[in-house]
């Protein structure tokens, strides 16, 4: 087990070398530079920042110079809010995009699978036609016209939510239900039809066999095996997830890190792109790993460390 | 000698999108205390039906119990609620299924499995749940019970899981068991194992065994009575000699001519021609009309009357008739 974490974590350097250097590539490939669009810096002061920015280096000594600062993880300043460096900027932000995130998650993961389970269970009765109803409207209306639709309804006509920010519960409705419905809606139609098949598998008719109540078939013997393909495919949720936040933060003006990532890729904030798409990948990768571990718990035929017991 | 089960008249139907299936018409058979029972006959023709109503795990819909009883302890287990068919599932009747490679289930430990039910039924210390489950693998023959306990079914053989799933539904001790097709899935070798596992079950723990089979070596070895299942109906019943040596029904003489014989010189397998009857509009006489090398003219009018040639000995078939033995008696005494 420690071998195989240890091999997962030298993949996951790699990779994260390759999204380092192809986003120090794709950001040098942007025409512009964070002062160009600054009207009025005089020639020389253009010349200190970019100095003191070390812009003024050969490409490769930058591209150094950023390996150094990924490795430290310490980016320096940002150059558009001089006064914050760029851990300063995550340390705010982050929190925030991680409490919009979890919290979507978890909405959309618990409801999913709920959604999921009812429907198999009445499976070709109403209620089944109800919840996959709902669930091709959650997969098929983007976030952020669900976002603006639902600002327009709550907020604007009824009154009764908060149209934008993030601060207190009642502000968090809107944006995690925007976020949440569609990995919520991708989550029930595949819990549904793994479950209408786990339910026809003789090992529950062997459950059934022995007596055992209908609430203890369906939690102890179908819903764990049900639940296989949805671990699988949460890894690319999550993914989705992530971006989701970048769109919805800047939708309902909350001050999460997709915030900064935006802004600083439309003023070339090199620094706070750095770290913020470092910080990103270094997380989702992180997410990933678990996983795998959690499929690993859950499906026993699932061993990590195989290669090295054979 | 008393009766442990005593199914009458049982009609079963599904409804599908093609119409109505008339899966069971009308069976009727009982299971005597500490006997096994064989019920065969060709695929589709209401085995695997008519023992799984009698665990009252029909799927309803699309399946229903049209009609006839099932008697359990003087109790109809057709009128039963599926609160009371629960108390009765894994303790007093318990059943094996075909397969042993999807019967059990892939993410909980053998162990698990074998002590729910009866840790379900019975209120017992988990430490002498575990003693029971490690005794009763000890009795299916699997060796190091406490080791084998933690582990999943996949590190298991075919032969190993089989033997499980009888533990599993041996573990309340049941009066009851039903196997269907337990050896089917199987290889030459293993079958005989499991089925002398049967024998020493049914010696050491008594239990009357209903076993479902299309393989008439199996029933030659554990059956002690035979029913032969055609299109729904229950075409003769016997002891086991007397079907294997008096067999009187054209279709049940059949199945055994389709059997490879070691014992003869010449192994020759007759297969009968034909297929089954459609059972969403079967015949309302004999169903085997069209494919028995004896039929008559009444046979595909009339369904045909209930003979009996001994105490357990009965058959459904117009040879049967006093009128039909005047013509081709001696056609129809068996060699
Ligand atoms: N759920 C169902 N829906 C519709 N028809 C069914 C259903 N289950 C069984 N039947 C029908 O009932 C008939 C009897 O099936 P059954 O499974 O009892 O056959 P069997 O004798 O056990 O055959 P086999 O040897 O293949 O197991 C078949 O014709 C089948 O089409
Ligand atoms: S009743 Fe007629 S058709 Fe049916 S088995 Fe007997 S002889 Fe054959
Ligand atoms: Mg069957």
């Amino acid at each position: 087990m420690l071998r195989y974490i240890l091999k997962r974590f030298t993949i996951m350097a790699v990779t994260l070398f390759i999204i380092v250097t192809l986003t120090f590539i794709l950001m040098h490939s942007i025409p512009g530079s964070p002062f160009n669009q600054e009207r009025g810096t005089n020639e020389a002061v253009q010349a200190n920042l970019e100095e003191f920015y070390n812009l003024d280096e050969p490409l490769y000594v930058q591209y150094f110079i950023y390996l150094k600062a990924v490795a430290t993880f310490d980016f320096g300043p940002s150059i558009k809010q001089p006064t914050a460096t760029v851990n300063d900027l995550l340390g705010r932000g982050f929190p925030v995009s991680l409490e919009l995130g979890l919290v979507s998650i978890i909405i959309a993961v618990i409801s999913g699978i709920l959604l999921g389970i009812i429907a198999a269970l009445r499976h070709n009765e109403i209620i089944d036609y109800i919840a996959m109803t709902i669930a091709v409207l959650g997969i098929s209306i983007p976030n952020f016209i669900l976002a603006t639709q639902l600002i327009q309804t709550f907020a604007v006509n009824l009154k009764i939510l908060p149209a934008a920010t993030w601060s207190s519960p009642m502000h968090m409705i809107l944006p995690t239900i925007a976020l949440a419905t569609g990995p919520m809606a991708i989550i029930a139609r595949l819990t549904r039809s793994t479950m209408l098949e786990v339910l026809t598998q003789d090992y529950i008719k062997m459950a059934r066999a022995k007596g055992l109540s209908p609430a203890k078939i369906v939690f102890k013997h179908a819903l764990r095996n049900a639940l296989m393909p949805v671990v699988t495919i949460l890894g690319t949720l999550l993914a989705g997830i992530l971006t989701g936040t970048f769109v919805l933060e800047q939708i309902f003006a909350i001050p999460g890190m997709g915030k900064y990532f935006v802004e600083s890729i439309n003023t070339r904030d090199y620094p706070v792109i750095m770290g913020t798409t470092v910080f990103y990948s270094a997380f989702l990768i992180f997410m990933l790993f678990l996983v795998d571990i959690v499929y690993g718990l859950l499906d026993p035929r699932i061993k990590l460390h195989q290669k090295e017991v054979k | 000698m008393d009766k442990v089960l005593d199914v009458k008249n049982l009609h079963i139907s599904f409804t599908t999108y093609g119409g109505e299936v008339k899966a069971v018409r009308g069976v009727t058979f009982h299971l005597n205390k500490g006997e096994t029972l064989a019920i065969v006959g060709e695929s589709g023709c209401g085995k695997s039906v008519t023992s799984s109503s009698i665990m009252g795990l029909i799927p309803s819909p699309p399946g229903k119990i049209v009609n006839g009883s099932i008697m359990y302890k003087g109790k109809d287990l057709t009128k039963a609620t599926d609160k009371e068919m629960r108390k009765i599932r894994g303790v007093d009747i318990s059943m094996i299924f075909q397969d042993p490679m999807t019967a059990l289930n892939p993410t909980l430990t053998v162990g698990t499995q074998l002590v729910e039910g009866l840790k379900h039924h019975k209120t017992l210390s988990n430490n002498e749940a575990r003693k029971q489950a490690i005794a009763m693998m000890h009795l299916v023959g699997i060796p190091n019970p406490e080791e084998r306990m933690k582990q999943y079914p996949h590190q298991f053989s075919g032969g190993m899981r089989q033997r499980i799933v009888i533990a599993i539904a041996l573990i309340c001790e049941p009066e009851l068991l039903i196997a269907d097709e337990p050896t089917t899935a199987l290889d030459v070798t293993i079958q005989a194992q499991i089925l002398d596992l049967f024998g020493r079950i049914q010696e050491q723990l008594g239990v009357s065994i209903i076993l479902i089979t299309h393989d008439l070596g199996v029933v030659a070895k554990i059956a002690d009575r035979i029913a032969v299942m055609y299109a729904g109906k229950i075409i003769e019943t016997g002891t086991k000699r007397e079907i294997f040596y008096h067999a009187q029904h054209p279709y049940t003489k059949g199945l055994l001519h389709s059997v490879p014989r070691l014992d003869l010189k010449e192994a020759k397998l007759i297969p009968i021609d034909g297929t089954p009857p459609d059972l969403f509009s079967p015949p309302i006489g004999c169903p085997f009309t069209a494919r028995c090398p004896y039929a008559m003219e009444v046979c595909d009018k009339v369904y045909p009357t209930h003979s009996k040639i001994s105490d357990s000995h009965h058959v459904e078939c117009w040879l049967q008739d006093d009128r039909a033995k005047l013509v081709a008696g001696s056609t129809v005494t068996s060699k």
